[in-house]
């Protein structure tokens, strides 16, 4: 990663991230060595660890699972360059002991320094929400080669829209739990302006919630792209809806087939969709509209935070490594009925959802199914395993309609 | 004072760059902080590490209220009066009416210095109540405190409520610890606090670690009650059904000196000055933190033209009888004294007294169909 810092170095920004270097060299201070960053400046206690621990008992989420009081009297006071402290990050998963879809993180990321500030707690929760995959000694393979995408049409009975969202962080500005005002204006900033650039079937044009008119804001809801203020507490209770709407917004391309969110849980997330079961086509645009945007804030001296232990960084650790969520909107009536279908989708690396995302319940058998998995596998895996198994449910579903009998398919290996 | 060094790295950027966009906004703090203030302000911090973007972040969230004109800032600590003068003290102007930097409060609980207010129809008034705060000394406050010291308030008020005899011997219920059956009864008593969902509220971070070191207090009698670390340390309500307000206001002072005695032999006393007298989470507090109001029922009144003239006379202020954020509900309305800062504790509890006398008299003569224009009062 050397010849990236020395970009780093060189580019036209002048954030600072120089002058958060803690003493010592400007190299030392980049090189996200452990013992480094962990030194960060003395937090305000006024109360021992022992006092300011959680209650933790009626909690039910990963950070709950694995924050002891040992590692809490270890991190508690420290912070990390930017000034981002332990109880910043595991607030959302105090104020929110469980969720009853999903068990939830609990904990978010403030920066990208964070994931080795507080490494003692988030490789830990790494490995419990990842299924096992150790920081420490694997690393995370990218690839998003789509021509690689075996099959990818689905049948268009079944499946209603096809979707593949990820999400990007802009290396050296805080992420959205912790970023002030002006970095986020400036994450705006960087991605509109590369934004610009793309061509083609890609070309496009941005919406600032801020400026938006009725009109486009009409047209947005309709189309299902508007995000919303989140009301969701796991999100508020992290701070991440903090000054809303400043700085957020939406850029889409004319076809309305790549759409970008910009400040809201990530810094981007990238999306691309379209009617019917081709998710051949929308893993395909994903991926190339992806590598541009990547090479048009590099042009500009940005790039996005990776690295080979994690992958992509972004706030919440679940969405670590591909940041990939691959889903399609299915009609499964009868097999979600069946008392084996939480086996199946569990066996296929599956996950099911409410048509309203993450905090939703299923509205009339349609159900949105996406993999369960983002680290340690690679984007071109992670579609795959999502194609095989949305098309072994829907032939599930087919033979239940026939009256047939169907099978739990055998577990698939993960890296456990 | 401790290195904020997320605040320091926020000082690379220009006031420019991190100034709010406060051009939908209508809140106080939203009138009163320019870039200049901005400016001067950002850089510093109270010695519990408490920011101007802190005192300020309810405010950006929270662009205005249909009801009511909001502050728009919080407290974090008693410092942030001093640290943040120049944003606070303008604020504190517009919001309680004038009232100057120079300027020196009166505190009064001596509750035989208010005239009448035990003769309220109780056809009308349903229910009279006094709220006030306290914050205890030595604390921060609660949209900044860490559990250690949330906890801490807790303890301590428990031991100072567990001393208390005669009428005003009670007991805790910790939010965190009431079996079903204490909450059945402390819901259907009206006593329950919840978490509180406004935004005004969690925007500043006052509902964190909830319900870790919160409860409820109250006497045997259930007409005397504190709430603890809710938005505010304390917060000490005495109240009744009917309209016997003078009685409501006598269990209020006698009950609250006997709690500051406590505290203070404790060594923490509450926070008081004599310019802002009690110091509490919200400016709109600051004064007495006294809010004395009543449930009445003004259904022809209340749609009467001059409704809001005769309340701004009066001084008085009305809401929903669910709380400051809600809406009326049949016809019942809450009212309340809207000053805190500036008049003492018996001053207001009097103008509400004598403000919900007359309301009820011009309630009654418009039921049978008389104007009433010859009773609408001067201005207070």
């Amino acid at each position: 990663m050397a010849s990236s810092f020395s970009r780093i170095l060189s580019s036209k920004r002048n954030v600072g991230i120089l002058s958060l270097a803690l003493g010592g060299s400007v190299t030392a201070a980049l090189l996200l060595h452990r013992e480094h960053v962990s030194a960060g400046v003395p937090v305000r206690r006024r109360y021992p660890a022992s006092a300011e621990y959680p209650d933790l008992r009626k909690h039910n989420n990963c950070m709950a699972s694995n924050l002891t009081p040992a590692i809490y009297a270890k991190l508690c006071d420290k912070a990390t360059p930017n000034g981002y402290t332990l109880d910043q990050a595991i607030q959302t998963g105090v104020d929110n002991p469980g969720h009853p879809f999903i068990k939830t993180v609990g904990m978010v990321a403030g920066d990208e320094e964070s994931y080795e500030v507080f490494a003692d707690l988030l490789d830990p929760i790494i490995r419990e929400r990842h299924n096992g995959y150790d920081p420490n000694i694997m690393k995370h393979p990218t690839d998003l080669d789509s021509s690689k995408l075996q099959s990818g049409h689905f049948d268009e009975r079944y499946v209603l829209s096809s979707r593949v969202r990820t999400g990007r962080s802009i290396r050296g500005l805080s992420l959205p739990p912790a970023c002030s005002r002006a970095e986020r204006r400036e994450v705006e900033r960087v991605v509109v302006d590369a934004l610009a650039g793309l061509k083609g079937d890609l070309t496009g044009r941005y919406f600032s919630l801020t400026q938006m008119t009725e009109a486009e804001q009409q047209q947005l809801i309709d189309d299902h792209f508007l995000f919303d203020k989140p009301v969701s507490p796991l999100l508020t209770c992290a701070g991440m809806a903090r000054d809303w709407p400043d700085a957020r917004g939406i850029w889409h391309n004319n076809e309305k087939t790549f759409l970008i969110w910009i400040n809201e849980e990530d810094h981007t997330r990238v999306i691309s969709m379209e009617k019917g079961g081709n998710m051949k086509r929308v893993f395909e645009r994903f991926c190339r509209g992806l590598k541009e945007v990547e090479r048009l804030i590099q042009e500009r001296g940005w790039e996005f935070m990776w690295n080979e232990r994690l992958g992509y960084v972004l706030t919440c650790p679940s969405n670590l490594g591909t940041g990939l969520r691959a889903g399609v909107h299915v009609k499964l009536p009868l097999l979600s009925k069946d008392p084996r279908f939480s086996k199946i989708l569990n066996n296929l690396r599956l996950q099911k959802r409410g048509t309203g995302g993450v905090d939703t319940a299923a509205v009339g058998g349609v159900f949105d199914i996406s993999n369960l998995d983002r680290l340690g596998h690679s984007e071109v895996q992670l579609v795959q395993t999502v194609v095989d198994g949305v098309n072994y449910l829907i032939e599930c579903e087919k033979r239940l309609e026939k009256g047939q009998d169907i099978k739990v398919p055998p577990p698939i290996k993960s890296f456990k | 004072m401790a290195k904020n060094c997320h605040n320091d790295l926020k000082m690379k950027f220009s006031v420019d760059e991190e100034f709010p966009d406060l051009s939908l906004h209508n809140n106080h703090m939203a009138k009163v902080l320019t870039k200049d203030i901005y400016g001067k302000l950002r850089g510093k911090s109270t010695p519990s590490g408490f920011t101007l973007d802190d005192v300020i972040q309810t405010g950006v969230d929270n662009p205005g209220h249909p009801f009511i004109m909001t502050v728009g800032c919080v407290a974090g600590d008693e410092e942030s009066y001093e640290v943040f003068k120049d944003l606070l003290d303008p604020i504190i102007s517009d919001r309680h009416s004038g009232y100057k930097p120079t300027d020196k409060h009166k505190t009064d609980l001596n509750f035989e210095n208010l005239k009448g207010g035990d003769d309220l129809d109780p056809n009308y008034v349903l229910s009279s109540r006094v709220r006030t705060g306290r914050s205890i000394k030595g604390f921060t406050l609660p949209p900044h405190n860490s559990r250690g010291e949330r906890r801490g308030i807790e303890k301590l008020s428990i031991e100072a409520l567990a001393s208390l005899e005669g009428e005003f011997k009670g007991k805790y219920y910790p939010l965190d610890g009431m079996t079903d059956a204490e909450q059945e009864q402390l819901i259907a008593d009206h006593f329950l606090f919840d978490k509180p969902v406004s935004p005004l509220l969690t925007c500043a971070g006052m509902a964190r670690d909830w319900p870790d070191g919160r409860g409820i207090w109250h006497n045997e009698n259930k007409t005397f009650l504190v709430w603890v670390n809710e938005e505010d340390h304390l917060r000490v309500i005495s109240m009744q059904k009917g309209g016997n307000m003078k009685e409501v206001f006598r269990r209020f002072c006698v009950g609250l000196q006997k709690i500051e005695e406590i505290f203070k032999k404790h060594n923490h006393g509450f926070m008081w000055n004599e310019h802002l007298g009690y110091i509490l989470t919200c400016p709109s507090n600051l004064g007495t933190g006294l809010r004395g109001g009543v449930h009445v029922k003004l259904p022809k009144l209340s749609t009467h033209a001059k409704f809001e003239e005769i309340l701004n006379r009066l001084r008085l202020q009305k809401r929903g009888t669910g709380g400051v954020d809600t809406a009326s509900v049949g016809g019942v309305f809450d009212i309340s004294n809207a000053d805190r800062l500036g008049s003492s504790e018996v001053d207001q509890v009097q103008m509400v007294v004598d403000g919900v006398k007359l309301m009820v008299e011009m309630e009654k003569k418009l039921e049978k169909g008389e104007s009433i224009d010859g009773m609408i009062p001067a201005q207070k």
